[in-house]
């Protein structure tokens, strides 16, 4: 299981490719030009940062999950409730210190996010729903608690700003773009490290693949299966959960019903992309993002040729190519989806 | 028989219970919401012809979902089904002044269907060619669809874009359709105030039509063995590719229709707003009529009545509609796993039911 | 008396529906091999699970080393020395050997994996046992015998003094066999102890040191394999007298029914697995396709049956040419029957009842349709006489298939396929998993269709099966025919060789004296 895995090539070399592209838009008079400025200056790579890294954390939270063998399309619910839980908690919070009251506010969203991820576990493993309806569920039930729950006239006061590294922040172009960020766009970045160290280099890791591909050979081993899927489940619930909480804690600073607005689905599909690993969801994140960025630059730069709702549509129609395998196949753990029994095994 | 009866029923009683336990622990009255409910969906003519016309997307949504679900598929994408169909019907239905109704309406809702059909096929297609999983391609289509809707009507930008090909030039700044002609609505069966059209009997001719396909005829026997195991099928000589697109089609048509017929008969118009939620709404009902046509219909009277009481219930009691939404993810979750409804009641169970289903194979492609 | 290093007292195992294992006692003692003997279904494998941990006993007791252990879980059992070999390998295809080996006895270091320490341990391990094994291969590149070494040296791993091997053997070749007789000779020099689960007689008369037969879950009696004979321990094995023979006179070959040209395919893994095939039989003649499972046996039914598509070569059946035909065109135009090797996966559908699944790939001609609709009745008349001219022990026609026995759904399925108009059947492993006395049912049903001048396609991984009802024997290696033998001319050695990819003649053979 190498780390360089055919998405992980393509995610780092797309990483350099733009940031090269933008080191040239900034320096040269390539600048000039409206298009390069369109799709490769620093606007438009951080909105690109932007929009990945809820998606990142998304994908992550999928991989988690679907690696120990549980199909997770709540994820978009999941996030939902962890926005909303940030939300209640802020404004709950207002009178203390600001980044006392953002802490805690993340906290909570983290929470709830896992609480969210455990009764999908819950679902799929104890009362053996299928996992899909499963994740419906989530879905729902967080769009309708969190609807019934919103106090239209609540106000988070305060969100995270930027904390910029010191030197690095000083590199041109590539300086505001990766160094000048708010904690947790830092916090997703390193995540994605961590995650894959996690699954390819720790006992648990080892042990959710083994889980996720061939419930029994672990079982056989003395492994738990089920006690690891509930725990991963619960990881990955927090993981959508702090994707919610950045949505409502550092991007937009509110909550909106239903502002998630299918991010949750696109995470999957970068989980997909990426091939259940976090360096190829990194890479799909980006790409995803930066369709997202691109849509918002169109706009910007009053490009009317192609009318704006079509470029809207370029992130669902991408993850449909990719998703179709028209860009190399992905390879799913080959045992997920289906419910694990122990003493069920004839002969 | 009573037992498929049992876990709807006592899933439903549940949920209900539930929510007011959600009620009572966030300070609202359950009483006065459940009150207020039954009144808005029973309590008067009006109310009765609030739940019957809410009832028509529900059945055939479920359908759609139903009929999927036969062939061992996941429609997920119902709403962008839907949103096709009205947008189909709708282009026929604000043109060609002059045509009789008795071609213009037929005409508008066949196109409507056809649109359906078109968004449900090509999930089926990637499906068959390229392994793609259902449920994440029709989520993605349902977003395209949404868009593509929004520009059909798109009332222009301040920047100078153009307007989208539907729309209503006198609409100014609103983003919607002309009124669809006269010659292309579905007539009442009680006019306004009670607004109950004949897209009614069309639904349930489309029940009658579907259970018959689906029970009677070697179609539906394809469609089932293909759903309960494909390779056994494959075996049998039926040719599953084929079926699975066909079913597909079969599936977005059913939606595409539901979107015709609100649009045809309710509406008169297409706006971005209309047909959100009847994407999941049709997976619950569905489900909560085991998949059964007949069952469908019982499921989408009760949805329709929580539709059309919600509202009476938000005005009398305060209480949030949204409640209404925690309710129907409990109702799903307690009929998609009978086994917390069999823990709850302490329920002796049969053992081969209770196994999730087969619709997750294929996940992330073949 | 030495103090067995195992021993079971009256173990008993029942589950909701069948009595698996019933007042079973058994001892182990330190370094010898002992065989556990017995059908399918006798139990065998259920008792290993419980001493492996895997189920828990429904009453009884289990002592290792003399005192008495509660194994819980394969934890416990590994912790006292019990390791397991299964049937079907435990091994994570995506995942290298080593990572394998090491799953559950992770060794650590700094919090991360220590996978140099575990590849340095799996070949010092592979050394001294000669399982020869590279450490950082991916499993699922490596072939079934090498996946099986990696199994013996996960137990190994684990400091396993007491080895359980379930079936080691249902998927090697007979070569491979000796070499794995040979390193649980190895162990037990070194003071293993071995129990070796199979149902083979040969195997069992070769390699134990003792012999115990289960039946229908009791222990029916222990033998040394001096005293034992093949047939004594059959009849042990069933309780009666087994005719390991199918009656049969000799066949009488009629036209050419199936003939193929240098057929040529791709599995699955878009590897060539079928390779310049060329296959005919004749009406009237059984013959039977012999091979290790995985050398394209598979492939070549899915091929004939339209299941698979080929890249090369020619397919006639009665003359017509059906080279990439569909199933439907080939049952209807070629008159084939295929009775499939899994009928689980695509035999039948568990769900439908068993008069349904009798119409399974007739539902569309008349009588059971008119026009577009199903005809109820007819398929009900159907059903009715199936069940009873095939002795389908069933509650009802309405009953759901998947309540039936093994036994009684493979009934069905030849009741299917045979009792249409046919010339050719294809048979593939048509008595896997069955109690005997539907074997022998359905042997005579194939023999019978070859006596009406059917042409029968056998393709069997048993040979016992193929050698006992084939007139025409061919084997099946790296996905070509490697050899034909002439049902007399058939010995289990010649047909061992072949399997293995040897030619006879040029193999100096020992006659050995077993």
């Amino acid at each position: 299981m190498s780390f360089w895995t055919r998405t992980a090539r393509i995610a780092v070399g797309m990483v350099f490719l733009m940031l090269l592209m933008a080191i040239l838009v900034e320096i040269t008079p390539l600048g000039e030009n409206l298009w390069m400025r369109v799709f490769f200056g620093i606007s438009a790579l951080n909105f690109t940062l932007r929009a990945a890294i809820p998606l990142v954390l998304g994908a992550l939270s999928g991989i988690l999950c679907e690696r120990s063998g549980i199909i997770n399309i709540g994820i978009e619910g999941m996030m939902l409730a962890g926005a909303f839980a940030g939300f209640v908690a802020k404004s709950s919070t207002n009178d203390w210190p600001l980044y006392l009251s953002l802490f805690f506010s993340v906290m909570v969203s983290l929470g709830v996010g896992g609480l969210m991820g455990l009764l999908h576990g819950t679902l799929s493993i104890r009362f053996r729903m299928d996992q899909i309806i499963s994740g419906s569920v989530i879905i729902i039930l967080a769009a309708g608690l969190s609807s019934y729950l919103y106090d239209r006239d609540a106000i988070a006061v305060g969100k995270f700003t930027t904390l910029p590294i010191p030197l690095l922040s000083e590199i041109p172009v590539i300086g505001p773009v990766l160094f000048n960020n708010p904690p947790i766009t830092y916090l997703a970045l390193m995540l994605v490290f961590v995650v894959h160290i996690a699954i390819f280099y720790t006992r648990w890791g080892l042990r959710t693949i083994a889980v996720g591909e061939h419930p029994r050979a672990a079982d056989t081993e003395g492994i738990n299966v089920n006690r690891l899927r509930y725990l991963n489940t619960m990881f990955s619930g927090m993981l959508a959960g702090l994707a919610g909480g950045y949505l409502v804690l550092e991007a937009v600073g509110q909550f909106q019903e239903g502002m998630t607005a299918g991010r949750g689905f696109i995470s999957l599909a970068a989980m997909i992309f990426g091939n259940w690993t976090p360096f190829g969801a990194l890479g799909a994140a980006t790409l995803f993002g930066y369709t997202q960025a691109l849509q918002n630059e169109f706009l910007m730069a009053g490009v009317t040729t192609i009318p704006r709702q079509f470029v809207s549509m370029l992130p669902y129609v991408v993850t449909i190519v990719a998703v179709s395998g028209l860009v190399g196949r992905v390879r799913p753990p080959a045992a997920i989806g289906k419910p694990y029994e122990t003493e069920g095994g004839k002969s | 028989m009573l037992r498929v009866l049992l876990i709807p029923f006592l899933a439903l009683v549940t949920a209900l219970a539930l929510g007011a336990l959600v009620m009572l622990l966030f300070g609202d009255d359950p009483i006065l919401a459940y009150q207020g409910l039954t009144q808005g969906a029973f309590g008067s003519g009006r109310a009765w012809s609030t739940t019957i016309r809410k009832m028509i997307p529900f059945i055939l949504t479920g359908l759609s979902v139903a009929v999927a679900f036969k062939a061992g598929l996941f429609n997920i994408g119902a709403s962008g089904q839907f949103v096709m169909g009205s947008v189909f019907s709708v282009s026929i239905g604000i043109h060609f002044e002059g045509l009789p109704m008795i071609i213009h309406l037929p005409l508008a809702i066949l196109f409507g269907m056809f649109g359906g059909m078109i968004w449900g096929a090509i999930p089926g297609l990637l499906k068959v060619t390229t392994g793609a999983h259902e449920v994440i391609v029709t989520i993605m289509l349902n977003y395209v669809a949404a868009l593509f809707g929004g520009w059909t009507v798109y009332a222009g930008g301040t920047q100078g874009q153009t307007p989208g090909p539907l729309w209503d030039r006198t609409a100014r700044a609103i983003s919607e359709t002309p009124d669809v002609l006269s010659s292309a609505q579905i007539p009442w069966i009680f006019g306004p105030p009670y607004r109950v059209h004949c897209g009614v009997f069309l639904a349930l001719l489309a029940v009658g039509i579907i259970w018959w396909l689906i029970y009677k005829t070697t179609i539906g026997f394809e469609i089932r063995t293909v759903g309960q195991n494909a390779k056994a099928a494959r075996y049998a000589g039926i040719r599953v590719e084929r079926t699975v697109v066909l079913t597909m089609a079969l599936a977005g048509g059913l939606a595409g229709l539901a979107g015709a017929i609100e649009t045809l008969g309710l509406n008169h118009k297409f706006a971005p707003e209309f047909g959100g939620q009847v994407g999941f709404d049709g997976i619950i009902v569905a489900l909560l009529g085991q998949t059964h046509p007949i069952g469908v219909v019982f499921a989408s009277f009760l949805f329709g009545a929580l539709d059309a009481g919600a509202a009476k219930m938000q005005f009398e009691s305060g209480v949030a509609a949204d409640i209404i939404q925690v309710i129907q993810a409990l109702v799903l979750a307690f009929v998609a796993a009978p086994l917390i409804i069999k823990a709850i009641f302490r329920l002796r169970s049969k053992g081969e039911e209770d196994h999730a289903s087969s619709l997750n194979t294929n996940w992330g492609g073949s | 008396m030495n103090t067995p290093v195992l021993e079971v007292q009256q173990i008993s195992k029942f589950f909701p529906a069948v009595v698996a294992n019933k007042d079973v006692n058994l001892k182990l003692q330190s370094g010898e091999i002992l065989a556990l003997l017995g059908e399918n279904g006798a139990g065998k494998s259920t008792l290993m699970n419980i001493i492996y941990g895997l189920y828990q006993p429904s009453s009884g007791e289990i002592l290792v080393r003399g005192k008495e252990v509660r194994i819980r879980s394969p934890h416990d059992a590994i912790g006292l020395g019990i390791g397991m070999v299964h049937q079907h390998f435990q091994l994570v295809p995506v995942m290298t050997v080593v990572e394998n080996v090491m799953l559950g006895s992770e060794s650590v270091r700094q919090g991360l994996l220590d996978r140099d320490m575990a590849s340095q341990r799996v070949l010092d391990l592979s050394r001294d046992y000669q399982l020869e094994v590279d450490p950082c291969a991916l499993v699922e590149d490596l072939p079934v015998g090498i996946q099986q070494r990696v199994e013996i040296i996960k137990a190994l791993y684990r400091k396993a003094e007491i080895l359980i091997l379930d079936e080691p053997t249902a998927v090697l070749t007979p070569q491979e066999i000796e070499g794995l007789f040979e390193v649980m000779d190895l162990l037990r020099k070194q003071g293993k102890s071995i129990i070796f689960i199979t149902h083979k007689l040969k195997e069992v008369l070769r390699i134990a040191d003792r012999i115990a037969v289960l039946r229908q879950g009791e222990l029916v009696g222990e033998v040394q394999p001096k005293e034992a004979s093949e047939t004594r321990l059959a009849a042990m094995m069933v309780g009666r007298e087994v005719m390991l023979q199918v009656d049969k006179t000799d066949a009488k070959p009629g036209a050419l029914i199936l003939e193929t040209h240098d057929l040529q395919a791709k599995n699955d893994l878009e590897e060539t697995c079928l390779n310049q095939v060329n296959l005919n039989v004749h009406a009237g003649e059984i013959v039977g396709v012999a091979g290790v499972q995985g050398n394209g046996q598979t492939e070549l039914v899915e091929v004939l049956t339209g299941l698979r598509p080929l890249e090369k070569g020619r397919i006639h059946i009665g003359g017509k040419d059906l080279t990439n035909a569909t199933p439907r065109q080939i049952t209807d135009q070629g008159g084939i029957c295929h009775v499939p090797e899994d009928r689980h996966s695509f035999g039948m559908v568990t769900s439908y009842s068993v008069a349904d699944n009798l119409v399974l790939n007739s539902y569309y001609q008349p009588p059971f349709v008119n026009g577009v609709m199903i005809q109820r009745e007819s398929i009900e008349e159907n059903a009715k006489s199936l069940i009873q001219k095939f002795d389908v022990r069933t509650p009802s026609a309405q009953t759901p298939v998947g309540s039936l026995s093994g036994g009684n759904q493979q009934k069905m399925i030849i009741a299917r396929e045979i009792s249409r108009p046919i010339q050719l059947m294809i048979a593939a492993q048509p008595t896997r998993g069955i109690d005997v006395g539907s074997i022998e049912f359905i042997h005579q049903q194939i023999v019978a269709k070859r006596d009406e001048g059917i042409a029968v396609l056998l393709v069997s991984s048993e040979l016992d099966e193929i050698m006992a009802l084939s007139d025409r024997i061919v084997v099946m290696y790296r996905g070509s025919i490697f050899g034909e033998v002439s049902s007399k001319d058939a010995t289990r050695k010649k047909l061992g060789l072949l399997m293995a990819g040897v030619q006879p003649n040029s193999e100096s053979i020992h006659e050995s004296s077993h």
